[in-house]
């Protein structure tokens, strides 16, 4: 089994973006391989949501925290801030409300991880143009009428959603087709026409609290009580 | 706790009664009970640590013969395929407890004994018993065996909310609880169920207010029919169509009267039959109320609400069936949001199947797995930490 973890080379870009020791829930995290590695590397503690009953039995029996369950009606039970990181891996084309995913990964975890398939790759881009069919890639491999990936986007896509939804990029990662990692930087299109999949670390915005400055005490004295 | 206690092994019963004498027990209601038994029976070896013990809750109907031949009645015990020497619960490797509880009727003190204060049996002056009470008394045998510690609590069904009411009232006591079929309340519909089934023994002649005992009489009648209701409770409509469908039984055709036409009739009457042999009409009453009573909602969410040594350490296991209508998986799902919203160490599956509420005494390989892996891993992990 380990062998068969050292080869998703995305698992290793995602711990590369967690901290040591830290809380972490992993949603779509199927039989609990990389809550195996993360906690085995870096001593995350870890728990995980799955949609398959079979998934999350296997899971649980391997002795991880479990619950099974559908992100998007399921995540509402956990309270603000329960996680250090949660991350959300290859599955946000395949949600109802992307926008509305992000923004629950925010508030449950201080950070998200959010990996996708990137459908601005230059293939993509060249089998609709010259094709005129819905593309079919080995990261996006349905048919059109089967696909369960009912959102598609590319980086920049992603990029924009997140300045309006005053989502902070912090760190942005490409793997090519050929395996090879770069970094994505906001300015950098090439990385659009190259990646096939790309990890993302968020946070979200923090505004500091208005502070309003009053110069009469209005609380002072029985003034509330006697009006 | 004091010492006075005692330990006899019972041939009759073909199990240990742990018999203690004026005690200090007082009950949910303020009833004081001072003198009592529980029979119990013990599976598997006590390891050297004593970290290997799992307490066994039985539901409703269910007794300490949880695996082994029950001597009484000389079938296999109640969850036989799930527990024993290389079963999923592996008496090889974990030492088993499983007690009668109180208000039960296989020799814990309940209605059908004999109040040593009175020389009389109980019947219905037996002392209104909650879920609380029935976890109480298994602390005392906990205690009265030199356990410090029980390395999970395991029910279903109101096994479950002994297993629950566990991590309320000694939570410092526990490593883990597997929750199977279970809820942080009883719904009204399960309220209701129960009330037609008492209904029925109440208005059943032989009933007697409860003392029926003495004259050698039992209420089987309105005992049976308040198993055949309950019964159908533990089934599903597809489960029950394809056992039965609208097969008639021993006849070609409908005999226009009010014979069991119908497999399905003749199987709930033989239900209703049998169950009249081994249980006590009075302990129907008594358990299914302590189970109408059972509502764990705040007292459950205090002791989760804030972290503190004595309890977040609790790995809770919570296990549901898609077609149990009794115990639905909404409700087994209260349970876990509230572990999740406060953080704590929780698993959980719903189990597909179409076999209802019965489905966590029956074949389930995804419930074996489950609980087989979770107990085995959760185990490696207090013997490499401690």
């Amino acid at each position: 089994m380990n062998n068969k973890l050292s080869m998703r080379k995305d698992w290793a870009l995602i711990e590369s973006l967690i901290d040591a020791n830290s809380k972490v829930l992993d949603i779509g995290c199927g039989d609990g391989g990389l809550m195996a590695q993360l906690e085995k590397n870096i001593q995350t503690k870890t728990s995980g949501i799955e949609v398959s009953a079979h998934l999350a039995q296997k899971a649980i029996a391997q002795g991880f925290n479990v619950v099974q369950g559908n992100a998007e009606k399921d995540l509402n039970q956990y309270s603000n801030k329960s996680f250090d990181y949660v991350i959300l891996s290859q599955t946000l084309q395949a949600m109802f409300r992307p926008k509305e995913m992000l923004l629950e990964l925010l508030r449950i975890g201080g950070k998200a991880i959010v990996s996708f398939p990137n459908f601005g790759h230059w293939t993509i881009r060249l089998q609709l143009l010259l094709l005129g069919k819905m593309p079919i890639t080995k990261g996006l491999p349905y048919a059109w009428y089967e696909t369960p990936n009912i959102h598609f986007f590319t980086i920049k896509d992603f990029q924009n959603l997140c300045q309006e939804s005053n989502i902070i990029i912090e760190k942005g990662l490409a793997l090519t087709r050929g395996g090879k990692q770069i970094e994505i930087s906001s300015g950098l299109s090439s990385a659009n026409l190259f990646t096939n999949e790309a990890i993302f670390l968020l946070s979200y915005k923090n505004f500091e609290p208005i502070k309003i400055k009053s110069k009469q005490k209005s609380f002072a004295g029985n003034s509330v009580v006697a009006s | 706790m004091s010492q006075n206690f005692n330990i006899l092994e019972n041939s009759e019963l073909g199990c240990f009664i742990a018999e203690f004498i004026n005690t200090n027990c007082k009950l949910d209601s303020g009833f004081q009970l001072s003198n009592f038994k529980i029979a119990y029976k013990t599976f598997g070896t006590l390891n050297n640590d004593k970290n290997n013990v799992i307490l066994i809750c039985h539901a409703l109907t269910g007794d300490q013969y949880v695996t082994g031949i029950n001597p009484l009645t000389k079938k296999n015990g109640w969850w036989s395929r799930m527990v024993g020497p290389n079963k999923p619960i592996d008496t090889n490797k974990y030492f088993v407890i499983c007690s009668n509880v109180l208000g039960g009727c296989s020799g814990t003190t309940g209605p059908k004994e004999i109040n040593k204060i009175s020389q009389e049996i109980y019947g219905a002056e037996f002392p209104s018993i909650t879920i609380k009470d029935i976890v109480k008394i298994q602390n005392f045998l906990i205690e009265s065996l030199s356990i410090k510690k029980l390395f999970a609590v395991v029910g279903g069904s109101m096994g479950a909310m002994q297993a629950l009411q566990w991590t309320i009232d000694f939570p410092e006591k526990i490593h883990n609880i597997i929750h199977i079929a279970g809820a942080l309340k009883h719904s009204a519909q399960n309220i209701a169920f129960h009330e037609v089934g008492r209904q029925a023994i109440m208005n059943d002649v032989n009933w007697n207010k409860g003392s029926y005992i003495k004259k050698n009489i039992i209420p089987e009648r309105g005992l049976a029919v308040a198993r055949m209701i309950a019964h159908i409770t533990y089934l599903s409509d597809n489960s029950m169509h394809r056992k039965f469908g609208r097969k008639l039984q021993s006849r070609d055709i409908i005999s226009f009267g009010f014979d069991a036409d119908f497999q399905v009739e003749s199987y709930l009457r033989h239900q209703g039959r049998s169950f009249v042999d081994r249980f006590d009409a009075n302990s129907y009453l008594y358990l299914t109320r302590a189970m109408d009573y059972f509502d764990a909602e705040k007292s459950f969410s205090n002791s989760i609400e804030f972290p503190n040594i004595a309890n977040n350490h609790i790995n809770y296991l919570v296990i549901s069936f898609t077609s149990d209508w009794l115990f639905p998986t909404s409700e087994n799902k209260e349970v876990v949001k509230k572990l999740n919203y406060f953080h704590r160490n929780v698993s959980f599956t719903e189990i597909e199947t179409d076999k209802g509420h019965d489905s966590f005494l029956l074949e389930e390989p995804g419930l074996d797995l489950t609980i087989k892996g979770f107990l085995k891993n959760n185990f490696n992990k207090i013997n490499h930490h401690e």
